[in-house]
């Protein structure tokens, strides 16, 4: 037998238009703990999901060897019959069902066609010894925190006699003590002879636990290091992740900038359900007239709360710090106090909370601004057919008309449809959350050019983005923000993305030295 | 998974761009294009034909008892209160809730009408404005919880179903209550005056009702039309809205002929019309209307974009409340009878009015328009199906069929043009 437990030779798995793996080797030692780096979007969850049979063998090229044979999964029960699993981001738990009956769930301990409960307790309860935990297996699942839930996810994968099990940033929705009990347990199972794949953006976590490391770029597998022969420090990872020369793929762009328009102090937000866990730390930012401020942060940093928690407090519980408007204190616990006060956010998830799929492209646009286009109490139709109709123009957004139904239309132009109903509100700042998210390349560049319009126009604009090149090459300053703490504030000439991902993989502890 | 759907949705506007619709300017053959644009309103139509399909089957079927006079203002007032209730009710469908409560209020309301006026002796039009303000405090009940509290309306409604039934028969002491005096009557069945003295072969008011509301039918086509060239919008065809607008004409002057034929017009359908005209306005053309709308498509979505969902809902079902309250005054007027089992599957007509009238169970789409010709389908089924003595558990089986296939033919033509 090799010492490689897995080898991905040459993977590439290409989608309508986008070529998401290209050429992708890696081998895992066995018995090691193998870590895969990569900014959003750069390949690892793809790479995963062919590993573990989600893309069936057959819809992309190249080889999978495992255990020294050539494997070709065709669905998830493959892989895990080969001893394969894979723990999603989002837990695929039922919360309704006790922790032994989600480990046992489609493995359902029976005898004679009925399911043996004493057994399933009993196997169940042996498991969550192995990973530590104490918890009394008929407990339900949503009655036990993320941590935990986590924990069982793993005891699960136990109960399969898993040989390598995939971990997908698992930590990102853990505090620092579960975290820490958890990269524990990965160790634990590693002496037990258990390999693991983990991926995550939490570089000290990688530092602390990794045999190897394998950076992912664009789709490609750039490089694999020995962490512990070769010493690889954080900064050396970094570098792997981000680089890359910006080319010319952003609008050229003079800023006019001006007064202050609105300053966001000692903002604190604690997650609606988890009372407990902090999700923004007393945040301060601000943007001024003109300006267009980026916000760089990981998945979980705390991002989309930050934003929506300012808009209207539609985000989050026991919201505490204060909003100021050109230097007054203004109130924003609503969403139509927050667009009352010239406060607009363009959500990242369009096709959830952008945008009513089933409606027209002009009741879309005119749907934040209805008053607008009342009189007398009665909402003018033609007026709105002609508001909408110079958006589709001006925004060049791609339909037959604008009683044209939003659902069917592509991404980018469905973003142009949300820029567009914004615009129409005429905010005096804007939170764009991920604008150019799922759209192709030749969308972006038209909204970047929308971007820096509307801030010519004297608007403040912040952008909130995962991918740093986006942020080095539209914004005039840019906020890293790091498990819901600002952790830097520098204006474009200074930043560099590996001065960004620093600050946005930077640990509590590290802040205080 | 998304990366499917995507490359679904991109197909499909591939496909919308393919199709695009007439434009004013190129009007090469003007019934090619009317033809065009007719395919495009196929839902709107396709009711409107199904229910004149159904109107002249009833009509060979019954060997013309069905359009004689008297039934044609039997079939007005006997569905009326339905249809009352299907307005209201559409409006909570589109908005993504429903309301299984309104048989029950329907009832409540009744009992509480006769109450007030057999036992509290009061005048009867102070009684009917008591009763809509109860519909207001039944509303106001039932849209706390659902809006503020965020509990599902049909648990409320479920809730509300078994409660009032039971505030109904304790109103009542289990008994029931009649007669009523002649001007709450009169809500019911009753005609507007007969300015013909009774001898005219036609009823002259109802004649000139009609007209009048031919008259104003063509006026606000008209006036919409030019509207939409002011802007340069309009994209039906004109040979399409000329046929539209006769068409119309002709219906409600046959309608107002066959009402003068009997004793003139039913004053519920007063009522009725005015309820149509101005709760269509609303859906179409006020901000609340739109907001209905906005909630039922996304919810989130329009709470990101400012609209107060949970005020929007609590008056929604206020306004539920009212038109519940409304019907039962109707009903009982009608029946000249305030009865405990009254209203009893009111909700369930009601709900497949609405269905039968092209609405969605997951919301966002409806018209009060198409809530009244489902009511006015299922009606004529009854009517017709009672003139030709089919038995009703067969009258039961062929709605329950109808209601079937109305939604099925909804979904094959969502699924044909490419849905989501």
């Amino acid at each position: 037998m090799t010492s490689n437990i897995l080898e991905m030779r040459g993977i590439t798995k290409t989608f309508p238009g986008v070529k998401a793996l290209q050429d992708v080797s890696i081998e895992v030692k066995r018995g090691h703990v193998h870590a895969i780096c990569g900014e959003n979007g750069a390949g690892k969850s793809t790479l995963m999901k062919v590993l573990s049979g989600v893309y069936p063998a057959g819809t992309y090229e190249g080889q999978i060897v495992f255990e020294g044979e050539e494997m070709e999964f065709k669905s998830i029960n493959d892989s895990e019959a080969a001893g394969i699993v894979i723990i999603h981001q989002e837990l695929a738990l039922s919360p309704y069902l006790s922790i032994a009956e989600n480990i046992f769930l489609g493995n359902e301990q029976q005898s004679g066609g009925w399911i043996d409960w004493n057994k399933t307790n009993l196997e169940a309860g042996k498991l969550l010894a192995r990973v530590g935990l104490r918890d009394n297996p008929i407990t339900k699942i949503m009655d036990i925190g993320v941590g935990k839930q986590q924990l069982v996810e793993i005891a699960k994968a136990l109960s399969k006699e898993v040989k390598l099990l995939i971990l997908d940033e698992p930590t990102a929705a853990l505090n620092d003590d579960d975290s820490a009990h958890l990269l524990d347990l990965i160790k634990h199972l590693q002496e037990q002879g258990i390999t693991s794949i983990i991926i995550s953006h939490k570089l000290n976590e990688i530092k602390a636990i990794a045999d190897d490391v394998t950076i992912i770029r664009d789709g490609k597998a750039i490089e694999t290091l020995d962490m512990v022969a070769d010493e690889i420090t954080e900064d050396r990872i970094i570098k792997g992740m981000v680089g890359r020369d910006l080319e010319h793929r952003y609008p050229d762009h003079t800023p006019h900038i001006g007064d202050e328009l609105l300053r966001v102090e000692d903002w604190s937000v604690y997650h609606p359900l988890d009372r407990e866990r902090q999700v923004v730390k007393d945040a301060n930012i601000m943007v001024r007239a003109g300006e267009i401020v980026g916000i760089a942060g990981l998945m979980g940093a705390g991002r989309t709360e930050l934003a929506m928690s300012i808009f209207g407090h539609s985000y989050g519980h026991n919201i505490t710090g204060r909003v100021y408007k050109r230097g007054e204190e203004i109130k924003t616990n609503t969403v139509a106090a927050a667009i009352d006060n010239g406060i607009a956010y363009a959500t990242e998830d369009r096709k959830r909370y952008g945008l009513n799929l089933i409606e027209d492209i002009k009741r879309n646009i005119s749907g934040a601004s209805l008053q607008k286009l009342t009189k007398g109490g009665w909402v003018d139709g033609n007026e709105e057919y002609v508001v909408a109709e110079g958006y589709r123009k001006s925004m060049n957004i791609k339909a037959p008309s604008v009683a044209a139904i939003t659902g069917k239309l592509s991404g980018g132009n469905q973003q142009k449809v949300v820029l567009s109903k914004w615009m129409y509100a005429n905010p005096d700042v804007l939170i764009l959350d991920e604008p150019t998210r799922g759209i192709d390349v030749g969308a972006k560049y038209e909204i970047y050019g929308i971007i820096n319009k509307l801030a010519d126009e004297g608007k403040g604009i912040i952008v909130i983005s995962s991918e740093l090149p986006e942020l080095l090459g539209i914004c005039d300053r840019i906020y890293a923000l790091s498990e819901g703490r600002i952790t830097a504030d520098v204006p474009r000439e200074q930043a560099t993305a590996e001065y960004l991902m620093q600050h946005m993989t930077q640990e509590r502890e590290r802040d205080h030295t | 998974m998304s990366d499917l759907t995507t490359a679904r949705t991109s197909d499909a506007s591939r496909g919308t761009e393919g199709g695009v619709p007439p434009t004013p300017n190129q009007r090469g053959g003007a019934i090619g294009t009317a033809l065009k644009y007719l395919t495009g309103q196929l839902r709107q139509i396709g009711l409107f034909i199904a229910l004149i399909v159904i109107v002249i089957f009833f009509e060979v079927a019954t060997d013309g008892i069905t359009l004689k006079p008297i039934n044609v203002s039997n079939l007005v007032i006997q569905n009326s209160y339905i249809l009352i209730l299907a307005i209201g009710m559409v409006m909570v469908i589109i908005a993504g809730h429903i309301d299984l409560s309104v048989g029950s209020v329907v009832a409540f309301v009744g009992a509480m009408s006769g109450v007030m006026i057999t036992q509290w002796n009061l005048p009867w039009w102070v009684a009917i404005i008591l009763c809509l303000a109860l519909g207001v405090l039944v509303g106001m009940f039932q849209g706390f919880w659902i809006a503020y509290f965020g509990i599902p309306a049909f648990i409320v409604t479920l809730a509300g179903m078994l409660i009032f039934r039971g505030l109904t028969q304790i109103a009542l002491q289990n008994k029931q209550i009649s007669p009523f005096p002649d001007e709450f009557r009169a809500l019911g069945s009753g005609f507007l005056p007969d300015l013909g003295g009774g001898t005219s072969f036609l009823e002259p008011l109802t004649m000139i009702l009609g007209l009048v509301a031919a008259v104003l039918l063509v006026f606000q086509g008209v006036r919409q039309r030019v509207a939409k060239r002011k802007y340069d919008l309009e994209d039906e065809p004109v040979v399409w809205f000329l046929l539209k607008l006769a068409f119309t004409v002709v219906l409600v002057l046959l309608i107002a002929y066959l009402l003068a034929g009997y004793r003139g017009t039913p004053i519920v359908l007063v009522v009725l019309g005015v309820l149509a005209v101005v709760y269509s306005a609303v859906m179409a053309r006020t901000v609340w209307g739109r907001h209905i709308y906005a909630i039922g498509g996304n919810l989130n979505a329009a709470a990101l974009s400012g609209v107060k969902t949970k005020r929007v809902t609590f008056l929604l079902f206020i306004n539920m409340g009212v038109l519940s309250a409304l019907a039962g005054l109707v009903f009982t007027a009608q029946l000249n009878l305030a009865n405990p089992k009254a209203g009893d599957g009111f909700e369930l007509d009601a709900i497949a009015a609405v269905f039968v009238g092209g609405a969605a169970i997951t919301g966002g789409i409806g018209t009060v328009t198409g809530a009244i010709i489902g009511g006015l389908i299922i009606g004529i089924l009854n009517n017709g199906m009672s003139i030709m003595g089919v038995g009703t558990e067969y009258q039961q089986l062929i709605k329950g069929l109808v209601l079937l296939a109305a939604v099925a033919f909804d979904v094959y033509n969502k699924r044909r043009s490419g849905g989501k």
